[in-house]
């Protein structure tokens, strides 16, 4: 089961660059051809496009996953959440994120046991520091594989 | 627009395992239950499936195409169903509620994923500005 002890926990703050070819590629990975995304010089980034700081999350972020000692064959994505308080950054925009683990709690499944629930919240803060926008991500440990 | 309003439905799809492999590269989620055959069949599944955020990317499009790309605010989604090769996706939404918040007129959307066994890949709930 997952660590309960790792709610609190942070990882590493590390840069992310947004870059214009990376907005492209990724609105059209989701099927989007809008003229924002795809001719704007400074286009704003697809609502789940926070999603690609992995490219940018130094090795050591992983130490928070190790603590959280989750077992990836019955970890499931059940929700996940982006708030931009004042719109989507742009392509242009060098993004601090810093990710913590915000609650780990369980409930019981209807078909595969317990259910642990491990909720982690990333940050991205601007050049100015201000927080522009907010990932919230539910992971859950299922009592089973899922398969 | 008034809440109850329903949005134009819009499908996606069938989506193919190079959709998959597409999402992944740009993503950078390389989980091989999505891509490699063999893995995925170890592990249980009779074929690779789609990425939860694959669903999710096309339902921000989805609204983004209708509303605008900047004047998101809030995207929120719940993963159900998986999602599988030659499946075709339906995106639907309604209004929840249309009001001002931080000096700017918001509308709430009530979102849902549907594959055409009627299943439900992912429920969402997005805010946007109206502009």
């Amino acid at each position: 089961m997952a660590n309960k002890q790792a709610v609190g926990m942070q990882g590493p703050a590390f840069d992310m660059a947004v870059e214009r070819g990376k907005v492209r590629e990724f609105a059209r990975a989701t099927k989007s051809e809008h003229a924002d995304y795809l001719d704007d010089p400074q286009p704003p980034i697809p609502p789940t496009f926070l999603t690609t700081s992995t490219f940018w999350q130094p090795p050591e972020a992983a130490a928070l996953w190790r603590e959280l000692d989750i077992d990836v064959r019955r970890l499931l994505h059940g929700e996940q959440e982006y708030v931009f308080p004042k719109g989507p950054p742009r392509a242009g925009a060098t993004l601090t994120a810093k990710t913590r683990v915000e609650s780990v709690f369980e409930k019981e499944g209807k078909r595969g046991g317990t259910m642990t629930f491990v909720v982690t919240v990333t940050d991205f803060t601007d050049e100015r520091g201000d927080v522009v926008a907010q990932a919230r991500s539910t992971a859950i440990e299922t009592g089973r594989p899922p398969a | 627009m008034n809440a109850g309003d329903s949005l134009e439905a819009r499908d996606f799809g069938p989506l193919t395992r190079t959709d998959f492999v597409r999402y992944q590269g740009a993503s950078g989620d390389f989980n091989p239950i999505h891509h490699d055959e063999g893995f995925a069949q170890s592990a249980g599944f009779p074929t690779v499936f789609s990425v939860g955020m694959l669903q999710a990317g096309l339902l921000a499009t989805y609204c983004t195409d209708q509303f605008g790309p900047a004047n998101v605010r809030r995207f929120h989604v719940q993963f159900r169903e998986q999602v599988w090769p030659d499946d075709v996706l339906t995106c639907t939404g309604t209004v929840a509620q249309v009001y001002e918040a931080d000096g700017e007129r918001r509308v709430d959307l009530d979102l849902v994923v549907t594959r055409q066994t009627g299943g439900v890949a992912v429920r969402g709930q997005a805010t946007f500005v109206l502009t």
